[in-house]
């Protein structure tokens, strides 16, 4: 590949007088899995968002690379063709699974939708999808007509890994897809994740602050802190031989195990 | 031995650690370090405790990131630098050119041992079943027993884990090899088992550095030695 | 004493033609225009009330009003039927305020406002079909954001539409849906037909009457104009599907119609008749000829 899947310049927003991320620019390869660290409030989320043009920058652009038209200006897309790139050659997978399920409908369902939104239209063949991908995310094949509200934590970010990765998307964006759930959960889904990514040869976004799951899901990172980026680099090297003060002091918190 | 060309080159190579949390503290540990290393030669790094080894090696692996200075590596079929290289510049030597041999496996959870040691293979695009074989060849070679493959090694011993890591890591051919004190925490026979696959690589045109703590490895595998020490260490 | 509404005259001035005012009958003309012109399409419309409850048919009654001349002829069924409280009312209210002729044949009539069905007997060019609609969205069930439900109809992101069949696969082993069963509107626009029973879906299909939908309490008008497909939704593993019956009509002896089960005495005994009452007679009508 010669061009970014993904590329930021200056990817400024605010919210009234606060500025939530400033100048953020960085080109993402195929196949690589960029991690965005830094505490509560730093501006990785919205900085996410405005990547996938769920929220429109006040400067700056974002580019992506479409897997057949070239490359397009994110935030100048219609609102139909970001929506189309969203649920075809995009994954987004939020913290909250709630947010990113239909927790009315069954795990076969949620799972087949992005097939019968482009199209499909036989039941066995988007239902038998489903159930591969129900057993790739390691769920039992007998909830596949269970509804999310069915299931636990772990189960729903699985599920909705499934939902997301089964129109084979090239670029995923993930915000905290670990928080809140068990740590043995979070092995699993860690793992799982890792898994996928490789074997899809994904690219991939990936906001959290746990600098663990970063060691171990992402190949390079940016830290931010206060909205702006204050180092970034090979994964091992920022962890390992962190410059920034505010680096330093996050890699000095971990806790030893 | 003809005279090869060196694969690897480090010239006025600088690295201070910054501690910001102790006001700012600098400590400089390599300084106008330069080194070269061709085909078939190996490496060994000699010094005191502390004196920057471990550094140097991780500098050359593009884990720590130097302020100064040259590292460069034959990768393909180019020269390319390291110091200051885009992210993707060093894995892809890492994942071609360049393997590093550490103390300690940073253990997968819930990945089997023989996926474990596969990886680097599949990375390069060789097929799961190829990769699988090598795998399993070097876990017998390295005298893991067939029955430990499938189990992930978390729960290994510490001698088992280390030489799972040998295994990951020796398993592609890289053409640069850098190795963290290989057999430390191994017994003699499992020892003199990872010195033999050391010297068949070394043999077979691997340019290798090296922090070997036993003399007796060092003196059977290094073809030379280079002193490191702090700057402004006594001479 | 002022007289009761009942005993008003149209032509003595106290209301206007057709109950609503010119401007407003205006509006909802202008609404039906764009309805028409964008098939199955929603037009939001500004509502009026109307002298019976929402639910009652004022939806279908403001289109109705909006349309109707001294030419037309009425006819008003509900659930089928002529004879019903809702139907007769309606009726009634037209013929006092638009001086229109009523009838129960759908032959004669120019407009039919229903609640419910599409008449057995097919319809012709010029007639006009005026549905009473509960609930206008599709996908309202699905998606309860207005905002969320009128961008999908604009990017025509359907996905959601195709779930709740799927569920009702996986619930039922069978599209269970048997009533205002969704269709899609000349390739384009996902439509409540209302809840008529799916029997009646393929009648819209290319039908050449004018279909118009009016939802008073939602306050939406919307059409399909003659001669438009409307498919309904299924899979290719599971195709859409009209009821059946094994028996045929008790009075009548169809068995083209869409029959209503009625229980006729304390013994639990069971009979079949047609919901089309106008269609029933014709037929009975018939056979004694």
């Amino acid at each position: 590949m010669t061009a970014p899947i993904l590329s930021a310049k200056g990817v400024t927003k605010r919210f009234g007088s606060r500025v939530a991320c400033r100048g953020v620019s960085f080109d993402l390869w195929p196949g690589e899995v960029l991690g965005i660290v830094g505490e509560s409030g730093s501006g990785k989320t919205t900085l996410l968002n405005c990547l996938a043009g769920r929220l429109i920058p006040d400067e700056g652009h974002v580019a992506y690379e479409t897997a057949s038209v070239g490359t397009v200006d994110v935030h100048q897309l219609s609102e139909a063709r970001r929506r189309l790139l969203a649920r075809t050659e995009w994954g987004f997978v939020h913290q909250d699974a709630r947010e990113g399920l239909r927790m009315g409908a069954s795990a076969g369902a949620n799972i087949g939708e992005r097939l019968m939104a482009i199209g499909a239209r036989h039941y066995g063949e988007i239902r038998g999808t489903a159930s591969d991908w129900l057993s790739r995310v390691e769920i039992d094949l007998d909830r596949l007509d269970d509804r999310p509200t069915a299931y636990s934590g772990g189960m729903r970010q699985r599920l909705q890994i499934a939902r997301n990765l089964v129109s084979e998307p090239r670029l995923v964006f993930m915000d905290e897809p670990t928080g809140g759930l068990d740590v043995s959960v979070q092995a699993r889904l860690l793992d799982l994740l890792r898994g996928l990514v490789d074997s899809f040869h994904l690219s991939a976004v990936l906001v959290t602050h746990d600098l663990g799951v970063a060691r171990l899901l992402t190949h390079r990172l940016m830290v931010m802190q206060g909205g702006e980026v204050v180092e970034a680099g090979l994964t091992d090297q920022v962890l390992d031989d962190p410059q920034h003060a505010y680096t330093q002091m996050l890699v000095a918190s971990i806790l030893p195990v | 031995m003809t005279a090869m060309s060196p694969v690897l080159r480090v010239q006025g190579l600088h690295k201070s650690f910054v501690m910001h949390a102790q006001g700012h503290l600098a400590l400089p540990v390599l300084r106008d370090v330069a080194l070269d290393v061709s085909p078939g030669e190996c490496l060994a790094l000699v010094g005191p405790s502390g004196a920057g080894k471990s550094t140097l090696l991780r500098s050359l692996y593009g884990n720590y990131r130097p302020q100064g200075g040259s590292i460069r590596v034959r990768h393909r079929a180019d020269w390319v630098e390291l110091v200051g290289a885009e992210p993707r510049v060093t894995l892809d030597v890492r994942r071609h050119t360049m393997g590093f041999v550490s103390q300690f496996l940073r253990v997968i959870p819930r990945v089997a041992t023989v996926d474990v040691v596969a990886e680097p293979m599949l990375r390069r695009g060789v097929s799961p079943e190829e990769a699988r074989r090598r795998a399993e060849f070097l876990l017998h070679l390295l005298g893991i027993p067939e029955r430990l493959w499938q189990l992930p090694p978390a729960t290994f011993s510490g001698g088992e884990q280390q030489r799972v890591n040998i295994a990951r890591s020796l398993i592609a051919d890289y053409p640069v090899l850098l190795l963290d004190e290989p057999t430390a925490s191994l017994d003699t026979a499992n020892r003199d088992g990872v010195i033999d696959l050391i010297r068949d690589r070394r043999e077979a045109g691997a340019a290798i550095v090296g922090i070997f703590h036993d003399v007796a490895v060092r003196d059977v595998l290094a073809t030379r030695l280079h002193p490191v020490e702090l700057p402004g260490a006594p001479q | 004493m002022p007289d009761t509404i009942s005993s008003n005259d149209p032509s003595d001035g106290a209301y206007n033609y057709a109950y609503l005012d010119e401007q407003t009958k205006r509006m909802i003309r202008r609404a039906i225009l764009k309805a028409v012109a964008v098939p199955g399409y929603q037009v939001p419309f500004g509502g009026r009330e109307m002298p019976l409850p929402y639910g009652w048919g004022t939806g279908g009654i403001q289109v109705t009003a909006a349309i109707i001349g001294r030419d037309d002829t009425l006819k008003v069924i509900d659930q089928g039927a002529d004879d019903t409280t809702n139907a007769v009312s309606i009726r009634r209210f037209f013929a006092r305020v638009a001086d229109v002729a009523t009838t129960t044949r759908t032959e004669e009539a120019t407009v039919i406002q229903t609640r419910h069905r599409v008449p057995e007997t097919p319809l012709k060019d010029g007639q006009i079909l005026v549905f009473q609609v509960p609930i206008p969205e599709p996908l309202r069930m699905l998606e309860p954001r207005e905002t969320e439900t009128r961008t999908l109809h604009a990017l025509s992101e359907y996905g959601v539409m195709q779930v709740s069949l799927y569920e009702s696969i996986a619930r039922h082993g069978r599209i269970a849906k048997t009533y205002n069963y969704p269709v899609l509107v000349n390739g384009r626009y996902i439509m409540s037909p209302s809840p008529i029973p799916k029997f009646d879906n393929p009648k819209l299909d290319r039908n050449p009457a004018l279909q118009l939908y009016g939802a008073g309490r939602e306050k939406r008008i919307y059409a399909v104009p003659p001669h438009t497909p409307v498919k309904s939704l299924d899979f290719d593993d599971h195709p859409f599907e009209i009821e059946r019956w094994t028996e045929c009509c008790a009075l009548c002896g169809s068995t083209q119609s869409f029959l209503d089960e009625m229980i006729v005495d304390d013994a639990g005994k069971r009979r079949f008749i047609c919901s089309d009452t106008d269609y029933c007679q014709e037929r009975q009508e018939e056979q004694r000829r």
